[in-house]
């Protein structure tokens, strides 16, 4: 019971993870339709900066590290943010009324680009960062000597998943960027017909997404205490896989399927093989698929004839 | 802001060198940020484990200076060329020259395929990267029946390539069978993967089909990976045999090919082989490709692609038409599969990744979603674009990257843009690409 | 109502969720006849066709074929691409579903598909190219051909679906429909977006097709001049029922049918109807 109740807590802090790169793919796929492929490597990217900004910052004589992380956290949301916005631009928006397969393609080279633009600026080898945020609490301490620990790292990345979704519903919900997101979800020449700004509604789009993957990437830098150049291809492909889960163009699915992939994953390599995780995480994907083929809280599609 | 027009019309676009100033200026802007501190400030793993770093903002200066630089000549060119879709018209005789260039490229093609071992027979590396070229056109036909014709999105046929080389790679090794005995086999088995694969998610539309491809083709390598006992895990299989022509080696033993023949042993009969042998078997994927095009099947594929709703009013079985599509690229695939293990000798997973997956789609788009010739010249240009780089070995991928994404907006309808129609009554005149559909499964 | 039905609908429902979209529909369409399904937008005629044509599975009722040789079958167990295959019905649809990057004879080369993979032995004899394959591929062509030539499309052949005129397309898409050789042809809306011209062009084409084929005609249509000129018989449908049926002379002086097309009560329809006359 007690080992099961550790690994509910870390599929949980997994699955915040991933959600959040999840949510990424499902609003660029509800808003333009495409998968983005860099959507991984633009999380991969948010942990490099994260990392880099957090050893300056260090190097520099800060040492509170509320503060530290704080800027870090506006830093690589910034920069991060930037770099979805330039890649809309440059890569994808040139191909927005092109055929389907362009966009995904340009999507898989930009991908490529990203991954060995890391490699070869920042080097192949693992950036192991000392742990940052330490300490945690005890439980409950089984009979046979097994804690149940919550880890103040595992506090503060399910913390700042629920506080984001907040502001982010908020986002989608309330304001005026939200309702021309929908709007343009709907239907992009009636919007702009209507007097919404299509470009600077599919920039923000991006640049949302991109700076919600930059809260991941630097969760999972806190959290695994390391970044390499090669993490955005699984994550990115996990996350996807959990967008596709719940439902692609669904944000409540992104979240859902995102903490769905983190429970199977933990809970298969804690009572079956670390090694087929990905795998059983696939094949439930597949399994799920041909029982409900738009996922877990996907709208149904009506073909109209 | 105008309130109608999502993107400003061309004639209103402002030119003028202090615009072109502005642009530069704020793309360098955003270089900086961007390049700030991934470029700027370089870290690395110290000596005690900790992390370390040191600045670059020299090169982070060249990086925005390049930037600039190139924002205003890029900005300059487009002046010059007017506006993308602007009609550019071509000179009449170079038009003919086009045209009589289309229709005598193919053949050409061919015969010069068929000259490469005799006019480059000294030269091993144009031999094994001809063979390499080869591989990937094969490779592409087979997705393209796929991807082009039915217009499924298959994201990871590298799978079945995988179990096509494995496959003869297991079987040779284990059981010692040949590979004339195991090239049918690893096509049968990979197409038979591709039903079983294909037959529950084949119903799923558009990019939940693309998903569950790569989590497919993903969950393959992670087998083989895993399942040390049977594929060796990430060391692979060694010591896969060679082919042999038909029964007889080509190696310098005494009843070796050169032995029987009389003639001196060179290294060199088994690439020539090797190169006639994966010529051979993309031909026939090419041939059987058109055949198939011209038969009930294949214009079921194409119309497929273009619309499911009326292909299930005229009373075709949507679901066993899918089906062949994806089991007649598996196969190709198996078998390209196992002319890789045999031309390796050593196969291991790092061979099928998603990487090799985007490749060989991106080959199929770029080359013009169900054109043969495109296929085989945008597998000549990609894996010939991307040898001229071997040198700048860690630059490759990058610069593959940056020429994937300029080549789909360069081409998004990829290098042949018309589809041929496979029956005529008067007139074999091509189709425009914009009337195709690309289909959405 | 007598004679020889070729298509019986029988207490037809079809439900969407909570809305009712077909409700308790029976009629029979006569063997060799043209019945038109007429009524208001919004009435359900699309629908019952979907039902019919297995895109919908009906909530309830039965759809009967018998066809010219006796033999009967329950269309919505059937279902999906098994009832133009297996029991010979064909349709159209409302906004035109060619094939547009296909050329006019690809299309309707695309229609004879289950004839042609029989004789193409499952693709194995075609891949071979037997004489047997090239002799049916040859009669093939030869169908498509008479057909091109019946909706006035030979010329236009060799050209892509897509670049066909409107009224074109809607030929083609019968001409496309008849390649499968049905003894039910199933028309939604043929007459939509043509001129006076073309409709009377598709009034011909529909009789001769009638009576040269033999093929009965179920045919949805909005515009009054086609369906009283060609039809045998009306079936009059507003919010999912029937609500008359009888001979065009009969349905069109019908109060009921008026008032559901004006959106009158029955009295100001019969008042309207004497002023106008």
């Amino acid at each position: 019971m007690d080992y099961f109740a550790q690994q509910l807590i870390n599929g949980l802090v997994l699955g915040s993870i991933y959600g959040l790169i999840a949510i990424g793919y499902t609003m660029v796929y509800g808003i333009v339709g495409m998968i983005n492929f860099a959507h991984g490597d633009i999380f991969m990217i948010g942990g490099f900066i994260a990392m880099i900004s957090f050893l300056v910052l260090v190097s520099l004589g800060l040492t509170a590290i509320p503060l530290i992380l704080l800027i870090v956290l506006l830093v690589s949301m910034v920069i991060t943010a930037l770099y979805g916005w330039t890649i809309e631009r440059i890569a994808y928006r040139p191909l927005r009324h092109s055929f389907r397969l362009a966009p995904m393609l340009s999507a898989i080279g930009m991908s490529f680009v990203l991954t060995n633009f890391s490699q070869v600026s920042q080097g192949a080898r693992v950036k192991p960062v000392p742990p940052i945020i330490t300490g945690g609490y005890t439980l409950h301490e089984g009979p046979e000597g097994f804690a149940v620990q919550l880890s103040n790292i595992q506090i503060v990345v399910v913390l700042a998943t629920i506080v984001l979704l907040a502001v982010f519903t908020w986002l989608v919900s309330r304001t005026r960027l939200g309702r021309d997101m929908r709007a343009c979800e709907q239907d992009q020449t009636m919007a702009s017909l209507l007097g919404v700004d299509v470009d600077r509604t599919i920039s923000m789009t991006f640049v949302i997404g991109a700076a919600l993957a930059a809260v991941a990437g630097m969760m999972y830098l806190l959290y695994y205490g390391l970044v390499d150049f090669f993490m955005g291809f699984v994550a990115g492909i996990k996350a996807f896989t959990a967008a596709v889960l719940g439902g692609i163009g669904s944000l409540p699915g992104a979240m859902l399927g995102g903490l769905a992939i983190g429970l199977i994953e933990t809970f298969w390599s804690a009572y079956f093989s670390v090694e087929y995780k990905d795998v059983a995480a696939f094949s439930i994907l597949i399994v799920v698929l041909i029982f409900m083929p738009t996922g877990l809280l996907g709208r149904p599609e009506v073909e109209k004839v | 802001m105008s309130a109608i027009s999502a993107r400003p019309s061309h004639a209103a676009q402002p030119s003028g060198s202090a615009f072109i100033l502005k642009k530069a200026l704020i793309s360098a802007a955003v270089a900086l940020v961007l390049f700030s501190l991934m470029i700027g400030v370089r870290t690395e793993a110290g000596p005690q484990g900790g992390l370390i770093y040191w600045t670059r903002f020299g090169d982070l200066a060249a990086l925005v200076g390049t930037v600039f630089g190139g924002s205003i000549i890029i900005e300059l060119l487009r002046q010059w060329w007017g506006p993308v879709d602007k009609e550019h018209i071509v000179p009449k005789p170079v038009q003919a020259a086009m045209s009589f260039a289309g229709r005598w490229l193919a053949p050409a093609l061919l015969v010069f395929a068929f000259l490469v071992p005799v006019i480059f027979y000294n030269q091993r590396y144009i031999l094994d990267l001809s063979i390499l070229v080869l591989t990937y056109v094969m490779l592409g036909w087979g997705l393209n029946v796929v991807v082009g014709l039915a217009g499924l999105l298959d994201l990871g046929y590298v799978a079945f390539y995988a179990v096509g080389a494995y496959s003869y790679a297991l079987l040779a090794t284990n059981f010692g069978l040949s590979f004339w005995v195991c090239l049918p086999l690893a096509g049968i088995l990979a197409a038979f993967w591709g039903v079983l694969l294909g037959f529950p998610v084949l119903r799923l539309r558009g990019d939940y089909l693309a998903i569950v491809t790569l989590a497919f083709g993903e969950i393959i390598r992670l087998v083989i990976i895993n399942w040390q006992s049977l594929t060796g895990g990430p060391n692979g299989v060694s010591g896969i045999p060679r082919p042999t022509l038909f029964g007889i080696p080509l190696d310098n033993s005494d009843d070796g090919l050169a032995a029987r023949l009389g003639i001196d042993f060179s290294p060199t009969h088994r690439i020539v082989f090797l190169f006639y042998l994966i010529l051979a078997m993309a031909l026939l994927t090419n041939w059987v490709t058109i055949r198939l095009r011209r038969l009930p099947i294949g214009r079921a594929w194409e119309a497929l692609r273009e619309d499911e709703v009326a292909c299930r009013a005229l009373g075709i079985n949507v679901t066993t038409t899918k089906l062949t599509a994806f089991a007649t690229g598996a196969m190709f695939g198996g078998f390209a599969g196992a002319f890789f293990a045999t031309r390796q000798g050593f196969i291991s997973p790092e061979s099928f990744t998603f990487q090799e997956s985007a490749l060989v789609l991106a080959i199929v788009v770029l080359g013009g979603m169900g054109s043969q010739l495109g296929v085989a010249l945008a597998a000549l240009t990609m894996i010939g674009g991307f040898e001229l780089f071997r040198g700048f070995d860690q630059y490759r991928m990058l610069v593959f990257g940056i020429a994937m994404v300029l080549l789909m907006i360069w081409r998004p309808r990829g290098l042949i843009g018309h589809r041929a129609p496979t029956v005529f009554l008067e007139r074999n005149q091509a189709i425009s690409s914009d009337l195709v559909k690309e289909g959405h499964g | 109502m007598s004679g020889d039905p070729i298509l019986t609908v029988d207490h037809l429902m079809m439900r969407f969720g909570g809305i009712v979209a077909v409700n308790e529909l029976s009629f029979a369409a006569e063997r060799r006849k043209i019945t038109a399904l007429i009524g208001p937008n919004g009435a359900g005629k699309t629908t019952v066709f979907n039902c019919i044509t297995g895109f919908y599975r009906p909530s309830g009722g039965a759809i009967r074929l018998t066809d010219d040789v006796g033999r009967t079958m329950q269309l919505e167990r059937l279902g999906d691409f098994r009832i133009t295959k297996q029991a010979k019905v064909a349709r159209t649809f409302q906004n035109i579903r060619l094939f547009p990057g296909m050329t006019a004879l690809e299309n309707l080369m695309v229609a004879q598909h289950n004839a042609l993979m029989r004789a193409s032995g499952l693709t194995l004899l075609g891949l071979i190219g037997t004489p047997s394959w090239r002799a049916a591929e040859e009669r093939a062509i030869e169908l498509a051909r008479t057909w091109l030539d019946r909706v006035g499309l030979l010329p236009r052949a060799d050209d892509a679906a897509g670049n066909l005129a409107y009224g074109d397309q809607r030929r083609l898409e019968i001409a496309r429909a008849m390649c499968t050789e049905p003894v039910l042809l199933c028309l939604d809306e043929p007459a939509a977006g043509l001129n006076a011209r073309e409709s009377g062009g598709l009034n011909e084409l529909l009789l001769s097709i009638r009576n040269d084929q033999g093929t009965s005609i179920l045919l949805i249509e909005h515009d009054m001049s086609v369906v009283m000129e060609i039809s045998d018989h009306v079936v009059v449908m507003d919010y999912g029922v029937k609500i008359a049926e009888g001979t065009p002379q009969a349905v069109r002086d019908d109060p009921k049918v008026i008032a559901a097309y004006l959106g009158a009560d029955e009295e100001e329809a019969i008042a309207v109807m004497e002023s106008g006359t």
